[in-house]
């Protein structure tokens, strides 16, 4: 079953935690302060990463789609 | 139309604003229980809309600034602040301090050692077993972490118990008469009014001390040193201390005491965190990953489910405000210009629907596959939601995480008290715990290697 990574615009308030928590599935654009998603759909191996990025995220601003 | 909820305290002119200023918990829920996810009651001269459930919550939360304005929406901290401080600042304002400023992602590591060293200095005189009164010592060691972390250590330095007690009239000084007129002249105002006063001659007394002192290495410099430098007044300054810390103090105080309590009433969670924190710092090969600063930056799923869980139960604000400056549509109702509209995180938490057994502390909910908080993220809401989503949240949760691996490790605790008798102070806008609230503690006299002593325990051992 793949996934897919989904950040909320209107929600990220820039506390780039989750560039340390999943790095390379998560940047930071530098103009708007905010999140981008680097890997939509990164490998399966990447989801224990990716899912701490989600809980640890102190905006709740991402979250994880499967598909 | 939308319906206004009942009475349950005599109108005495002022709407519902009696039964606000003794009961605001049943107000709410009564809200929402009578209208539904869109409801209506009067606090003095203006109509109160409260919204509830995922779809309205989500419309409030999400509603930018020039929608739906913070500031004018809190009357009551205007005299504590003092004018011209600004109660919150806009989104963009806080994404740039969290760019620049304390609570950004890469300071946290020092916060949880500034932290770590200010439980130690506060249970250093606790001797093997004693008695605590739980506001008191949450209040008191909020005092010193918030202000260590956001303002300076040098600036913490100089501070003692008796900042905590001028702060805690502030906090006593939220009666909802505020909305009728934050001056008028009842007791609690002028407490509070009398308290600000003292702490700007505190502050003023610390600054009288550095300009003596004159100028120091840029490097040794804290926010204090830099607002002298622009010649901010001590009344100026102390506003803004006081604003910065007060979104951090009485929420952080009262969550470690209702966490406290809740682990004391459930044994069975007590003794699984207990259990995940002796596992986590035992440290058997001495390589340093038994230092609280390092865990309290990681995951602790047993405690942190447990914190949840008390948030969601006892979030610290009951209720969140907005004056409406531009017409909104809000669960089918578009709401006038000037109306204040609210969403309860006392009241979303409980919503049956999306948190089953509402009123039960399972802390079982976060775990996998229930994750009942990212489940709900619009009623799931002790921290808010949105673009004003608590930006501390990380921080508060970093320190909640450090202070109970700190005094778990060292300490039992059990109630001095019947466990129904813990309850909050629910009479001003900022609830507190109701004293007495205390606590016996006693040291733990664990064998396992798991007793290791912490890195700079020993300094601070009275032993």
């Amino acid at each position: 079953m793949s996934y897919r990574v989904v950040a909320d615009l209107g929600l990220c308030q820039g506390h780039q935690m989750c560039q340390g928590e999943a790095p390379g599935v998560f940047g930071f654009d530098a103009d708007t302060d905010q999140v981008t998603v680097l890997e939509e759909h990164p490998d399966e191996s990447r989801r224990p990463d990716v899912l701490s990025a989600v809980t640890y995220c102190p905006a709740m601003a991402l979250a994880i789609e499967e598909e | 139309m939308i319906r206004e909820v009942s009475f349950a305290v005599p109108d005495d002119g002022h709407g519902h604003l009696a039964e606000m200023r003794v009961d605001p918990i049943g107000l709410f829920q009564r809200v929402y229980d009578e209208c539904g996810d869109i409801g209506r009651f009067r606090l003095a001269d203006k109509d109160v809309v409260l919204v509830s459930g995922a779809e309205a919550n989500e419309q409030f939360f999400r509603a930018p600034d020039s929608t739906l304005d913070q500031a004018a929406a809190y009357p009551f901290m205007t005299p504590i602040f003092g004018k011209g401080v600004v109660f919150d600042a806009s989104p963009e304002e806080r994404q740039q301090m969290l760019k620049n400023q304390a609570l950004r992602g890469d300071m946290m590591r020092g916060h949880a050692s500034t932290i770590e060293a200010e439980i130690r200095r506060m249970v250093a005189d606790w001797g093997d077993e004693g008695e605590i009164d739980l506001l008191d010592f949450f209040a008191e060691l909020t005092i010193y972490t918030t202000s260590a972390c956001l303002i300076g250590r040098p600036f913490r330095e100089e501070l003692d118990a008796s900042f905590a007690q001028h702060y805690h009239e502030l906090e006593r000084g939220t009666d909802a008469l505020a909305y009728v007129d934050p001056y008028l002249d009842i007791e609690s105002f002028r407490r509070r009014d009398a308290a600000r006063e003292r702490l700007v001659e505190l502050v003023q007394g610390i600054i009288d001390r550095r300009k003596a002192r004159g100028a120091i290495a840029r490097e040794e410099r804290d926010l204090l040193d830099v607002l002298i430098s622009i010649d901010m007044s001590a009344d100026y300054i102390t506003g803004i201390f006081i604003s910065m810390m007060f979104a951090g103090h009485h929420t952080s105080s009262g969550t470690a005491s209702w966490a406290l309590i809740e682990l004391m009433r459930h044994p069975e969670t007590m003794a699984a965190v207990v259990q995940e924190l002796d596992a986590l710092y035992a440290d058997p090969d001495g390589t340093g990953r038994g230092e609280v600063s390092f865990q309290a930056l990681r995951s602790i799923p047993q405690l942190e489910a447990a914190l949840k869980e008390t948030l969601r139960l006892h979030p610290p604000l009951v209720i969140l405000m907005r004056v409406v400056a531009e017409e909104i549509e809000l669960a089918g109702h578009t709401i006038p210009v000037g109306t204040v509209v609210a969403a309860s995180p006392r009241v979303s938490n409980r919503i049956g629907s999306d948190f089953p057994r509402p009123d039960a502390f399972d802390p079982g909910r976060y775990l996998d596959p229930r994750q009942e908080d990212l489940q709900n993220r619009w009623t799931w809401i002790p921290f808010g939601a949105g673009k004003h989503r608590c930006v501390g949240n990380a921080f508060a949760m970093m320190q909640m995480k450090a202070i109970f691996s700190v005094i778990l490790r060292d300490y039992e605790f059990e109630m001095a008290q019947p466990p129904e008798e813990y309850r909050d102070d629910v009479s001003k806008m900022v609830i507190q715990l109701q004293q007495p609230c205390r606590v016996r503690y006693r040291r733990r006299t664990g064998s396992s290697a798991s007793r290791a002593p912490l890195a700079g325990r020993e300094a601070d051992d009275p032993s």
